[in-house]
């Protein structure tokens, strides 16, 4: 039977305390912190960070790819398809945006499900990500969070196969953006609760129950989403599942991050299961989806590493001030200092490898590994100097060690200072580049580092992506 | 191959005075330089018969020299980043040593000032990105990529991070105390070890006053047939050596690259020695014009340019050896430090003092019987640089 075969999780390192917000604007906090995007993140970066930690392993890979999500940079042109690339999948897999709604993430899964028992796909990664905003004073500033899930749908080591799923929909406005809204919106919180969300979700999660014969007691967890706690409380109570059933739904650690929180809350409830164990899995907007899923033996594979908490556990608060800046939320005055130059889309073209993967070379001759500091093409090699004679050596999955670096105060960065510096990558090659997630305080030679793929600039209307190390965890 | 060594010689240079020149264009600078030196050379504009301008961000062709006036001669544009002065030198003198001209025109300048930036463009963009080619470059600062030497350079020779800094203030002290007393220099205040060290940090370690100035200023020599000379004057300045070295990014791409010198450095000083027959550049050199863009730099490049072996550059800072009265002063005119480093003037406005060192006429600050000058420019950083070592002597040797 198809299902889950394993998952990847991102959040972003940094935190805004709900008191924090509350003490600039003189209001009331809601209690706990959100997760926040850095200012070299989106929802296209983040997707692509889950999307490899649930690729990660031997030889894993996928020939489809989801993205769902409603704040990607790009409304015109595929997301999926630059996180595909940076996830490495071959050139004739299957990629979609899914979009628009809240509940885009399990209509990804369902769709992913469909082709993969279908035969059109043998294993598609369904990545959820969102970086909403809400407009600052507002309530939905101190509830939406940032982060994304990943989840690789396939038939062969299921870790959890998914029993059965139901999905209905409903023509009704309570949160909506339109093309030229850049905050979320909202109705009345008890109109879209009473006659929108609860009756629509235990509609959904009982039509599910009975069509598959099963009981609140055949679960050993229920997941599903909510706008706010308040309303994920209010539902667990009529549900008529226990108290100790419910999934946490983590919205004092990382806020409600949009698509992807009914799968970042999934996840937390696979790495809990046991075998055999059933999950019912419930998601609101513009009407609900619902999936049974069932643990395998298999799925103590992925509870020994607990990708989640370690996501969750790294953290660091920022104030509100950084968090203005990083979401452009007022304007600055500009810099005198010489701007980043701008991507030329065709070089970009190009070079789509390295940009995708942090692609280099490994020398045939002489067996090491390069790459160009600045992406070109290596021709020639930079040690034994032999022409075009080299295979693929990706970087991206490298670990390296820092040898030597600059904390730079006039680097146009959004989270300054700045800290650049030259990595030698474990196995040869060695690349200058900016590093990102940093703690000044531990920075030193020697720092163990890996890669991540981030947002370097905008510029000609693009968004230009490209890879920082970042500190080891 | 032949040797440069005494085939040409410069005759007149002029200098303008380096600042924040508000007042004065390109057009200014230019003719303020070019008419110095053909006061100086005794020539007038129409004995010139060819010239070459550097500039990197004043001008992108010849036509930017058409201020001077001068009549329908061949002329050039060259660029070669920070070492854009020095090739403008380069240039002229293969042509004048080839015969293809016997009196000749090198000439640089920039106006840095109205590009109304704070500091020039890291050299991971500049120069290789010119259309943002891919956008990969990064937003490294220019202190930054120099920043890097010197981090590796303390945790390589295990120097505590207080007093490596101390180390390099001592640098820019030594510039300044130089730099007040030439009135052609930007800055002429005097700096103290404790202010350059307290001073805030612009990129780790480098502090405000590691740093250069941002400046605008033009230089320019006249270059003749060495046999031709001393019928302009009685002490001609003869080019020694032009050398040359440009890195392939080895250092962004090699791990055995140290970062605790610059090869490019090395081998343009290397070529340097062997064209001017300097075996023992420690005991031969007079004085050095060298880049100090940030003190780091200045620091490693003791030790590139063989006047200090490997990690004892420390040694010869604490005994004085490159102060305006020690063994091998360097940067009497108070180098890029109290000049700023408009970048196509600076290489032919270290030769400048060279040359009235060489002749004796560099005032306050003159140093006792010079016989070799070198110049030093490094564009780009270690491992993607441009270095360029010029030797200037004051005699003809006797081969």
């Amino acid at each position: 039977m198809a299902g889950i075969t394993s998952v990847g999780v991102y959040i972003p390192l940094y935190r805004l305390s709900c008191e924090e917000i509350a003490r600039m604007w003189r209001t009331q906090p809601v209690g706990g912190a959100k997760a926040v995007a850095g200012y070299d993140e989106d929802a296209v970066t983040m997707a692509a960070a889950a999307a490899r930690d649930c690729l990660r392993g031997n030889g894993k890979t996928a020939d489809g790819l989801y993205f769902a999500g409603t704040t990607a940079p790009y409304v015109e042109k595929q997301n999926a398809a630059i996180i595909a690339s940076v996830a490495d999948l071959g050139r004739r897999s299957v990629t979609a945006d899914f979009t628009n709604s809240l509940r885009s993430g399990t209509t990804a899964l369902i769709s992913a499900l469909h082709a993969v028992e279908s035969g059109a796909a043998r294993t598609v990664v369904v990545v959820a990500s969102d970086c909403r905003a809400g407009a600052p004073k507002g309530r939905f500033e101190q509830l939406l969070g940032d982060g994304a899930a990943a989840l690789a749908v396939g038939t062969t080591d299921v870790i959890a196969e998914i029993e059965g799923s139901f999905s209905l929909f409903s023509e009704f406005t309570d949160i909506w953006r339109t093309q030229e809204d850049r905050f979320v919106k909202s109705v009345e919180a008890r109109f879209m609760e009473d006659e929108g969300y609860a009756p629509i979700m235990q509609e959904a999660i009982s039509a599910l129950m009975d069509k598959h014969s099963l009981a609140p007691r055949d679960f050993s967890k229920i997941v599903f989403s909510a706008s706010d706690g308040r309303q994920h409380a209010g539902l667990a109570k009529k549900l008529g599942f226990d108290a100790s059933q419910v999934q946490d739904p983590l919205f004092h650690l990382i806020g409600n991050t949009g698509t992807a929180a009914t799968l970042i809350m999934l996840i937390a409830a696979l790495e809990e299961v046991k075998p055999g164990e059933r999950v019912l899995l419930a998601n609101y907007g513009d009407g609900a989806d619902g999936l049974i899923l069932r643990a395998t033996e298999a799925i103590t594979l992925i509870q020994g590493r607990s990708v989640l908490e370690s996501r969750l556990s790294a953290m660091k608060n920022i104030d509100y001030g950084a968090y203005l800046s990083w979401r452009d939320l007022v304007p600055f005055e500009p810099s005198s200092l010489p701007e980043r130059t701008e991507p030329s889309i065709a070089g970009r073209w190009r070079q789509r490898q390295v940009i995708a993967s942090l692609s280099g070379v490994n020398c045939r001759k002489c067996g090491t590994p390069q790459i160009h500091p600045l992406g070109q093409t290596v021709r020639i090699c930079a040690v034994c100097r032999s022409k075009d004679d080299f295979d693929r050596y990706s970087f991206s999955d490298k670990t390296g060690k820092l040898f030597t670096y600059t904390v730079d105060e006039l680097q146009p960065t959004k989270n300054p200072p700045g800290l650049n510096g030259v990595v030698d990558f474990d196995g040869g090659g060695r690349l200058l580049c900016e590093l990102t997630d940093y703690d000044l305080e531990k920075v030193r030679i020697g720092m163990p580092v890996e890669m991540t793929f981030r947002k370097m600039s905008r510029g000609k209307g693009i968004v230009n992506y490209f890879w920082k190390a970042r500190p080891l965890a | 191959m032949e040797s440069i060594r005494d085939k040409v010689a410069i005759v007149g240079m002029g200098c303008t005075k380096f600042g924040e020149r508000w007042d004065m264009g390109v057009e200014d600078l230019l003719v303020e330089a070019a008419y110095e030196a053909f006061e100086d050379a005794g020539v007038e504009p129409k004995d010139i018969q060819a010239a070459w301008l550097g500039t990197v961000f004043s001008g992108l062709t010849a036509i930017t020299l058409s201020p001077l006036g001068l009549q329908y001669i061949p002329m050039t544009r060259v660029e070669n980043l920070c070492a854009t002065g020095s090739e403008a030198l380069r240039a002229a003198s293969y042509a004048v040593a080839a015969g293809a001209c016997d009196i000749a025109l090198a000439i640089g300048v920039e106006k840095l000032k109205d590009l109304g930036q704070t500091g020039v463009k890291g050299p991971a963009i500049v120069g290789d990105n010119p259309d943002g080619t891919t956008g990969l470059g990064s937003g490294f600062s220019a202190p930054a990529s120099f920043a890097y030497l010197g981090t590796r350079y303390f945790h390589h020779y295990g120097l505590e991070p207080a007093y490596g800094k101390r180390l390099l203030a001592e640098i820019a002290v030594k510039n300044h105390y130089n730099g007040s007393l030439n009135p052609k220099a930007h800055f002429h205040n005097l700096l103290t070890v404790e202010q350059v060290v307290r001073a805030p940090i612009v990129a780790w370690p480098l502090g405000l006053y590691d740093c250069c100035g941002v400046s605008d200023g033009a230089a320019a020599a006249i270059v003749v047939r060495a046999d031709m000379a001393k019928t302009f004057r009685p002490d001609p300045i003869y080019v020694k050596a032009l050398a040359v070295s440009v890195g392939a990014r080895q250092g962004c791409m090699r791990q055995d690259y140290d970062y605790v010198h610059i090869e490019e450095n090395v081998r343009a000083a290397g070529m340097a020695y062997d064209q001017a027959g300097i075996k023992d550049p420690r005991a031969e050199i007079s004085l050095a014009e060298v880049h100090d863009c940030f003190t780091c730099h200045e620091l490693i490049l003791y030790e590139d340019l063989g006047f200090s072996p490997g990690g004892k550059a420390r040694d010869d800072i604490e005994a004085g050896t490159f102060a305006l009265k020690g063994r091998l002063p360097v940067n009497t005119d108070g180098g890029l430090k109290c000049f700023g480093h408009p970048l196509g003037a600076s290489g032919l406005r270290m030769m400048y003092e060279l040359y009235k060192q060489l002749q004796g006429k560099a005032g306050p600050r003159q140093i006792k019987d010079p016989k070799f000058g070198l110049a030093h420019n490094l564009g780009g950083n270690a491992g993607m640089g441009i270095a360029s070592c010029v030797v200037l002597g004051n005699e003809k040797s006797g081969r």
